[in-house]
């Protein structure tokens, strides 16, 4: 992962500290600003990869923020952070231009996997090729047929979404929330960890009799599909 | 504020005047009408009596009728309660009748009018009257009139009538009207008291209400039912934040424990972070709960708005059903669906999802020890019947006891048996609550052996459906 500009906005001085030391530990350059038009100035004058935005913040708050930012086109992606964590609230803040929306307290992990995959999709511009390569592995996104080192691979139609969503995000950690929410489209929480046993499942099929192993567990974190072999 | 600044603006003064007012306005119209009327029939009734003396008098034939003429007169103005008669000859002079003073001009011109006279024995009195004047041949003037006293004393006695009434009116409308107002008024009070009271924070007290069940009542009932439905949201919020303080506590504590034990006992590097990666896995157990809680919380009070749209149920089922599969086949259960054709639901997608997959979830890990002799296998079933959707979660495990079957569907019940397995207490609640907010509930039957969990909701109208296949 090449290095990103993040801008966090955010009040609680402590909280951004912790996010921008977070954020430079794994590699990138955060800025902070403190208050809802600070950050909207600067949000403007642009250059970054991603907004992480507060959603309750004083002089602005953080859905105006965004609001006002698509108004000016300014398409920079954006993640919500949000104390409350209702459904509800996360449909308004979708609505109101976020890209992503997480809900407070949340693992520093999961934020750095959905802003990587946020900034990914900014530089990937347009759709993902038809064909998705990992390695050896193939998937043809048109008949979806799978293949590695050219021996065919049969696919259930949710492994195959699964699969898709991993290799768009090659190279990058995806955690379980996002697959649960990309994949399954639900949001909460499941008592078991089920995602689990499908990612062991699909790994039985694309890894399973060959040698280097492409779909990886990273802990404490989530998963990420990569060519080991490089 | 004076005392009659005071009354100048209550409801009731307003009241009274504008009702006295109205009164007013139409009595005077009313009796003005009649008076006016009356004038007329009588004006009718007087010229129609003058029209005929005056024609019979003016037919009288012929040569010497003017002498006749001026005999009957004479005779006629003699008796009592006569007409008034006055003839005149070319020049002017009277030559007989009763009348002795006349204004100068009144017999000039012929025809129908009202004058003052003065008449005869009477005289230095002027009257008024209503004449007819005609000119007969060789010059001589002939009137013909009635009184008018009748009419006027009668014009007089409506008018005095009207002005007594009114004053009756005023008093009366003022008095009925500041009566009537008041005991409005004094409710209103009362109730504005009772309002203050219950501002003040007693909020058990309530709206008096009377017997009449008229506006006033209906007001105060509707008002009282709405207080009964604060204090029952308020009691439920106490009960709420009670539970999630005491529910807190405990992981709390173990957590507060766990890094007390580890700053104690640790000593290498890798045994602080075994510690500290147990601390964040149960600060995560402790989110996860305090959300779940959270997300009860505001299920049953009601303020979850998430986006109901109509969708098959038997296909969220399945999706469900889709993701719990794998898990299932891991633990040798077999998870079979049957599917509905006609179970189209308005509800969420998501909470309904979140109360399935608990339910599932539940029925994998409780019902995945198999009874005596039972396959470990778990039915999930949608059906329709009638207007009500079912989803049933069945499981061939121990199941529940009919007595504990209410009590599981509390918070952070959990039966014996079942501390070992992980969990929170919380799905079943959880599920329950999102069943009662889409109309819906949730309840527990014998599979003998084994658990029923069954979800309703109503299905979605025939309307809703077409306004969805609109869009």
């Amino acid at each position: 992962m090449k290095t990103m500009r993040l801008l966090i906005i955010e009040d609680d001085r402590e909280a951004a500290a912790y996010l921008v030391k977070a954020f430079r530990e794994a590699g990138h350059v955060a800025d902070h600003a403190a208050d809802g038009l600070d950050g909207y100035s600067r949000a403007t004058d642009g250059g970054y990869d991603v907004l992480i935005v507060d959603r309750m913040l004083p002089k602005m708050d953080g859905l105006s923020l965004i609001g006002g930012l698509r108004e000016q086109k300014v398409e920079t992606p954006v993640l919500i952070l949000s104390a409350l964590g209702q459904v509800d609230d996360r449909v308004k803040g979708l609505r109101a231009g976020g890209d992503d929306y997480l809900a407070k307290p949340y693992a520093f992990s999961e934020l750095l996997a959905r802003v990587e995959a946020l900034a990914r999709r900014k530089n990937g511009s347009g759709s993902a090729p038809t064909m998705l390569r990992v390695g050896d592995l193939e998937l043809d996104r048109l008949s979806h047929k799978l293949t590695r080192a050219g021996r065919d691979i049969p696919l259930q139609p949710r492994e195959y979404r699964l699969l898709e969503y991993l290799m768009r995000h090659a190279g990058q950690v995806v955690t379980r929330t996002m697959l649960l929410e990309n994949v399954w489209d639900y949001h909460f929480d499941p008592q078991t960890n089920v995602i689990d046993v499908h990612i062991s499942r699909l790994r039985g099929k694309i890894d399973k009799g060959f040698d280097s192993p492409l779909l990886h567990t990273i802990r404490g974190a989530g998963y990420m599909i990569r060519d080991s072999a490089r | 504020m004076t005392a009659l600044g005071k009354l100048f603006r209550t409801t009731a003064f307003k009241l009274s005047l504008a009702y006295f007012l109205v009164f007013a306005v139409s009595a005077s119209l009313v009796m003005g009408w009649v008076a006016w009327n009356m004038r007329r029939v009588m004006n009718d009734q007087l010229a129609a009596t003058i029209e005929a003396e005056i024609k019979g008098l003016a037919e009288l034939p012929g040569p010497g009728g003017i002498r006749r003429i001026v005999d009957i007169i004479d005779r006629r103005a003699r008796q009592p309660g006569a007409s008034l008669y006055l003839i005149t000859n070319f020049v002017g002079q009277p030559i007989a009748g009763n009348i002795v003073a006349l204004p100068p001009d009144a017999l000039r011109e012929p025809g129908l009018r009202e004058t003052t006279y003065e008449r005869l024995g009477d005289t230095d009195v002027e009257r008024r009257a209503l004449a007819r004047v005609l000119i007969l041949p060789g010059g001589f003037r002939l009137l013909v009139g009635r009184d008018l006293e009748d009419r006027e004393a009668i014009s007089a006695l409506v008018g005095r009538a009207l002005v007594t009434s009114l004053f009756w009116l005023a008093i009366i409308g003022a008095f009925g009207g500041l009566f009537v107002a008041r005991r409005v008024l004094r409710r209103v009070d009362a109730m504005n008291a009772s309002a203050q009271t219950i501002m003040q924070g007693n909020l058990a007290q309530r709206l008096p209400v009377g017997r009449s069940n008229d506006e006033l009542d209906r007001l105060a009932d509707n008002l009282n039912a709405m207080l009964e439905r604060i204090q029952e949201l308020m009691v439920g919020l106490r009960e709420v934040s009670d539970n999630i303080a005491h529910d807190l506590k405990t992981p709390l504590t173990r957590l507060r424990n766990r890094a007390e034990e580890a700053l104690r006992t640790a000593s290498a590097p890798q045994e602080y972070r075994a510690a500290l990666e147990k601390m964040i896995e149960e600060s995560d157990q402790l989110i996860a709960i305090f959300n779940a809680l959270l997300m009860i919380a505001r299920l049953e009070a009601g303020s979850e708005t998430a986006p109901v749209k109509t969708f098959d149920l038997s296909l969220a089922v399945r999706d469900v059903v889709d993701l719990y599969e794998p898990l299932a086949e891991d633990a040798g259960v077999k998870l079979i669906i049957d599917e509905c054709a006609d179970c189209l639901v308005n509800a969420s997608r998501e909470l309904m999802g979140q109360a399935i997959a608990n339910l599932i979830d539940n029925a994998l890990k409780y019902g995945a020890r198999a009874g005596e002799g039972a396959p470990a296998e778990v039915r999930v079933s949608v059906r329709r019947i009638n207007d009500v959707v079912e989803v049933e979660v069945a499981d061939r495990g121990p199941g529940i006891p009919p007595e504990d079957r209410d009590r599981v569907l509390g918070r952070f019940v959990r039966l014996e048996g079942s501390r070992s397995q992980p969990g929170s207490g919380l799905g079943l609640s959880l599920a329950a609550a999102v069943a009662r907010l889409h109309n819906g509930s949730l309840r527990l039957e014998d599979n003998a052996p084994g658990l029923r969990a069954i979800i309703t909701t109503p299905a979605a109208t025939g309307e809703a459906t077409q306004k969805q296949m609109d869009q």
